[in-house]
């Protein structure tokens, strides 16, 4: 045989999750981002969850922009969580980066001026006369430079500056430059980086069962489970069973003999019963009007003409690459936490009340993330391991298989809308009334939207039915399948007034700028500046030969329009391109902002087409990727990306563009088939039988 | 419980495990070459892709008594040092996002490539179509195969 000697001594503690790297010799913190070592090695701390938003290349760039280092020498290190240090470490409602930004800049910026003054000091001149650039700091009078390395240790002796000027942005070096993922060089080589790359010794891996939705356990024999080789456990707990091995394998197969039944605990709900409920709840009486202009019950009953449509939206999984799994070791001592969690501070907290220990008892290491999309805000399987360590009294794993996680894990909330719009004879827009219900949907509804302020008389309201079906944010909370239904009502009433979509939709922002009615809480010339340029780089009517569908949405602080253009090939529609123009304000990472963009984009379409989960008598239907379909390589358009060139501080990436793609799909659709698309997924409207979007020439 | 004796990676394991076990679960339990992931455990996604011989197969699904003598290439056996055309390609173009699904999509294109270097759009479209990545880089991944196949000798 080819290759060395046998290895055989494997051990569980050489593939553990990368820890945190010891301190360089004599390194120094200049604040909770920041340590220089004096061999120039700088040292910035990203203290939020990691998802494949970025955000771990992302926050370091901004530190680095106003300390002006050389990114070269730039060591990048996820923190753990400590509330002490950082504020907000989480990742939700694309948030990190409004909340973070002046904070990180003033990290920067403060350190670089402690390095001045040190050089000051040491070369007995003047700060003002220093300047800095790529990591030094210069007195281009004498020629003298020294690297901050070299400056570090005097630097930290000197008071915080209590006041700083940030870079301008004409003066940026790396924001809005496209710099690479930080993680890349271990991810091409399959470095462990994520919560179910943990292992250690003596640790015990788990599975769980766990009952269908609005049921308890009625009885379970574990014997048969119990009795296979390499289980060490299997306990039941608070209505689920869990199963602990040493391998993964074994635990697979031991969990295939459990006998359990489960009995009713509350409603037991099927897809059916919710599409009839939401029905009846959008015409349930006396609900309270979350905004409300005007008097709308009057322009209806006078309007020339009323649009009435529906929209509706199923359960979706968020199918995360990586299934959930977390690692806990409860011990005497304290908690060890290692895993992936958007809302670490919430996991911890959980933990600590479950257990009844002081807080300040439970760390928490977190690992790059496999996906999230809000799934992972919730702790419920971090604190399935904590139970078990803590029963157990030894480490444990809980992993989630990808049916555990398809089956009995958190949905995007069902959701039905309806929307009404009253025209007068001329077609102008004067009326508007809208409600949102869904199942644990809470407020479906954005109530300060276009056409708030615009339509002089309007009124939004929203129903939920409260289900034991466990519901939890799904990227770009409600706003995911709102953009489309919004987006597609507006492109009818356009049709119906006999207008060009984006023509009419500038003249009632232009209405809303100059006679507004109510407040208004979108940025209207930032509305139009996406509009205008989303129109100008798709070329929005000049092309007959194909098909072309508009929406524009604003949402997480950022506005973004989109044109979708299809092309008849032998009378298939196939989408053939996806054009954007976003304004985020400052783009911080150009490559990491484009991929937002198109990769939103594309999840956007293919959740529209094909997600859906089914429930019969509290189970779902689907169990796997071969039920529940992702979008793939060959079915995705092209899609050209613009940001507006803006010097407003930025705002949220990772959601906004997401909810408006498939209105402009849909959009483009009717142009091209003279068919409007309502419900998701689209793939089983009956305006898309035989249509194959994705089909190449 | 059986002993079997792998060859991963030009090394020589050997492992006592039950004959059915994925050869999946044998690399990231018992070996700890955690790089091929778990993504779904019915070859529907890709993300445990890995060599047999050369060719791309779902490790999820392949039992470890039916691997024999042939030779497993894992993600951290693709180079020595992230040399790979494929492994630089993907760096080069900032593939990954989230990157969890990455390593599969890597091994897939690498023993695409190897059989078809000089690929045209539609074939790199089809030998990628059978890996799934949420996070929607597929532009990137297409290009980047497309960048691998110039960058090989």
């Amino acid at each position: 045989m080819a290759g060395g000697g046998f290895l055989l001594s494997f051990r569980w503690t050489d593939a553990l999750a990368a820890p945190l790297p010891e301190s360089a010799a004599g390194e120094v913190s200049f604040n909770s981002y920041l340590s220089i070592s004096p061999d120039n090695v700088i040292t910035i701390l990203s203290p939020n969850p990691e998802v494949g938003q970025n955000i771990k290349t992302s926050f370091p760039m901004i530190v680095a922009e106003e300390l002006d280092a050389d990114w070269k020498n730039v060591k990048v290190v996820q923190a753990n969580l400590d509330t002490q240090k950082f504020n907000r470490q989480a990742t939700a409602g694309s948030g990190a980066m409004q909340h973070s930004w002046d904070r990180l800049r003033k990290a920067g910026a403060t350190a670089r001026l402690m390095l001045m003054e040190a050089a000051a000091k040491r070369w007995n001149v003047s700060s003002a006369t220093l300047t800095t650039e790529n990591g030094f700091v210069w007195h281009k009078e004498s020629g003298r430079k020294l690297n901050y390395g070299a400056l570090a240790t005097e630097a930290a002796t000197v008071a915080v500056p209590t006041e700083v000027k940030f870079k301008e942005k004409k003066d940026y070096k790396l924001i809005g430059k496209p710099i690479h993922n930080v993680d890349n060089a271990e991810m091409i080589m399959g470095k462990p980086l994520y919560g179910l790359d943990v292992y250690r010794d003596g640790m015990l891996l788990a599975m769980i069962e766990r009952p269908p939705f609005g049921t308890k356990i009625k009885s379970a024999d574990v014997t048969a489970a119990k009795a296979m080789p390499g289980i060490v456990d299997v306990v039941v707990f608070k209505d689920k069973v869990a199963v602990l091995g040493k391998s993964t394998w074994q635990v697979t197969k031991a969990r295939k003999l459990l006998k359990v039944e489960y009995e009713p605990d509350g409603a037991v709900e099927s897809t059916t019963d919710h599409d009839r409920l939401m029905k009846q709840l959008l015409d349930k009486q006396d609900v309270k009007p979350s905004r409300k202009d005007g008097d709308v019950d009057a322009i209806f009953k006078t309007a020339a003409k009323v649009i009435t449509r529906e929209y509706q939206a199923p359960f979706l999984s968020h199918a995360c690459m990586e299934p959930m799994n977390f690692f806990a070791h409860v011990r005497s001592d304290g908690v060890e936490l290692i895993g992936p969690a958007q809302l670490p501070e919430d996991t911890r907290k959980n933990v600590a009340k479950l257990l009844g220990v002081e807080l300040e008892k439970v760390t928490l290491e977190m690992t790059r993330m496999g996906g999230g999309f809000g799934r992972r805000q919730r702790s419920d399987y971090s604190m399935e391991a904590a139970e078990l360590s803590s029963l157990l009294k030894a480490p444990v794993k809980v992993m989630w298989t990808r049916e555990d996680d398809m089956r009995g894990g958190q949905y995007r909330p069902a959701m039905r809308y309806r929307f009404q719009a009253a025209l007068d004879a001329e077609g102008n827009w004067i009326g508007y009334r809208m409600r949102g219900v869904g199942v644990n949907s809470g407020n479906s509804t954005r109530p300060d939207h276009f056409p708030a302020g615009a339509v002089p008389n309007f009124l939004v309201d929203s129903v939920d039915h409260k289900s034991p079906v466990t519901t939890s944010p799904w990227r770009a909370p409600s706003e995911n399948f709102l953009g489309f239904a919004e987006q597609s009502f507006f492109d009818e009433i356009a049709t119906a007034a006999n207008r060009d979509p984006i023509e009419y939709r500038l003249s009632y922002l232009d209405k809303a700028q100059k006679t507004p009615v109510g407040a208004v809480k979108y940025d209207i010339d930032r509305m139009k500046g996406v509009i205008e340029l989303v129109a100008e780089k798709s070329g929005w009517g000049k092309n007959k030969k194909v098909f072309q569908g508009f929406s524009a949405y604003f949402s997480h602080g950022s506005y973004i329009a989109q044109v979708a253009e299809i092309e008849m090939q032998n009378g298939n529609p196939v989408l053939r391109k996806m054009v954007a123009a976003v304004d985020c304000g400052v783009v911080v990472n150009l490559s990491g902002a484009y991929q937002q963009v198109k990769g939103g984009i594309i999840d956007g379409l293919g959740h529209a087409l094909y997600g859906e989960v089914t429930l019969k008598e509290g189970v779902p239907d689907q169990k796997n990727f071969d039920t529940y379909r992702l979008i793939r390589m060959k079915e995705i358009p092209d899609v050209e990306v613009y940001f507006v060139d803006s010097a407003i501080n930025p705002t949220g990436l990772g959601e906004p563009a997401l909810p408006p793609a498939a209105a402009a799909l849909a959009n483009a659709f009717f142009k091209a088939t003279g068919k409007r698309l309502y419900n998701q997924p689209f793939s089983k409207e009956e305006a898309m039988k035989g249509v194959n979007l994705g089909q190449s020439s | 419980m059986a002993n079997y004796t792998l060859q991963i990676n030009n090394k020589n394991y050997r492992v006592d495990v039950e004959e059915d076990t994925p050869l999946l679960w044998v690399l990231r339990d018992n070996l700890g070459l955690v790089g091929t992931k778990y993504g779904c455990g019915i070859a529907q996604c890709g993300a445990c892709t890995v060599h047999l011989n050369g060719i791309a197969v779902r490790s999820c699904v392949l039992p470890v008594s039916a691997i024999g003598t042939k030779k497993i290439t894992t993600i951290e056996g693709l180079s020595a040092n992230g040399e790979h055309p494929v492994q630089k390609a993907w760096s080069e173009l900032d593939v990954p996002q989230c990157g969890y699904c990455q390593a599969g999509q890597m091994m897939t294109a690498a023993a695409f490539l190897s059989k078809n270097p000089k690929p045209s759009f539609e074939q790199i479209e089809e030998a990628m179509n059978g890996n799934i990545c949420r996070c929607g880089t597929y532009h990137r991944i297409r290009e980047a195969v497309a960048l691998a196949a110039t960058k090989r000798k």
